[in-house]
């Protein structure tokens, strides 16, 4: 997909600038985006290291852990077919607990060993299982509570105060995982409502 | 209101106290660690370099062709009636499909306006509260074989535009 993407910004973007006679400027748009990436690469690599020094003594000092157990009456209202004991509860709690946190390499394994577990209970095998529809928009209405990205980018365009969207950020985080959780209940009852007629 | 602004700014440093509170009442070798994960985070973010060239490179061309002001026009009924500023329209669809070329736009909206103008800070809010949709999904559903993925892109575009409207009604309240 990033193939047609990015041909099509290219392509389209230098045939139009032509056309709308901007050719004065094309050479400098296409040579400041890459001196703008590294500028932020390295602001970034400053922010996100330090970050990530923090996570590591969270992850390895077994806190993380310890929040990601905390998780399970949530999970059990979210994910009620899936039987207590099974490891599914597990990964799902682990894909969350560094969603939190911003882990992006925590999370996408125990993401991807939370839906094998999940393929292992569902009946039918090319077809999205409630549980999954629910992992999956869960996941994806964004869970991230401090986004150590943006705030790297605003300190690198000279924000006066880069960490003052973070409160903002999250109360919007809890409105789009709320939102997204209701969709999926209303959507995986329904379909419990056809099958019982 | 500057309760807000103060929750904001104390949430980072909490983290970082009680993580390394944490991590020393367990025994575990806090400075060792922290090196060890600074690393791993040097190594995230320059890995990710060659992408971010790419995807800036194609969207400063895309945004001084004056192409992306046509589709921010294309929404100006949805704009013009919520106060929506248009000029984010092309974040907002960009969040769904790739997370390097929205930074892209975004730090062009930073340039352009400021990181503490409304418009800066709503997309910060914005970018906080979205996720890259379509990626996220076809790894998911295609490492486990689905092909019928059923109400989830439903869901996760809905979810995503109330976060879109949960970021504009918050920045306007709290800034």
């Amino acid at each position: 997909m990033l193939n047609f993407i990015w041909g099509t910004f290219i392509i389209g973007g230098l045939v139009f600038s032509i056309i709308t006679g901007k050719s004065d400027t094309i050479t400098d748009s296409i040579l400041s985006g890459g001196k703008e990436a590294i500028s932020l690469c390295i602001t970034m690599a400053g922010v996100i290291s330090i970050w990530t020094g923090i996570m590591e003594i969270a992850e390895k000092s077994g806190m993380i852990k310890g929040i990601s157990k905390k998780l399970d009456p949530i999970l059990s209202f979210l994910f009620p077919n899936i039987p207590k004991n099974s490891v599914a509860r597990e990964y799902i709690a682990t894909n969350f607990t560094a969603n939190f946190f911003g882990l992006g390499w925590a999370s996408t394994p125990a993401g991807l060993l939370a839906m094998e577990e999940l393929q292992k209970l569902n009946k039918k095998k090319d077809t999205a299982s409630d549980d999954m529809c629910m992992f999956m928009i869960v996941n994806m209405s964004s869970l991230q509570l401090v986004t150590m990205n943006i705030i790297a980018y605003r300190s690198q365009y000279m924000s006066k105060n880069p960490s003052e969207i973070i409160f903002a950020g999250i109360l919007a985080t809890v409105v789009s995982t709320i939102a997204g959780v209701i969709f999926a209940k209303v959507m995986g009852r329904r379909n419990k409502k056809w099958k019982s007629l | 209101m500057e309760k807000f602004i103060i929750i904001s700014n104390l949430i980072i440093p909490v983290i970082v106290f009680s993580t390394v509170l944490f991590g020393a009442t367990k025994g575990i070798s806090i400075y060792e660690t922290f090196v060890d994960g600074a690393k791993k985070g040097i190594a995230t973010v320059f890995d990710i370099a060659p992408t971010l060239i790419a995807l800036m490179m194609s969207v400063y061309i895309l945004r001084s062709s004056g192409l992306l002001d046509i589709v921010a026009n294309l929404f100006k009924p949805i704009t013009s009636i919520t106060g929506f500023p248009k000029e984010l329209v092309p974040l907002c669809i960009m969040r769904l499909v790739s997370s390097s070329a929205s930074t892209g736009l975004l730090t062009d909206i930073f340039a352009t306006y400021g990181p503490d103008s409304f418009m800066g800070r709503l997309a910060s809010v914005m970018m906080s509260c979205t996720e890259t949709v379509f990626y996220t999904m076809s790894l998911y559903f295609l490492h486990i074989n689905i092909r019928k993925t059923r109400y989830t892109l439903a869901g996760a575009i809905i979810s995503n535009i109330f976060g879109i409207i949960g970021a504009y009604i918050l920045t306007l309240l709290l800034f």
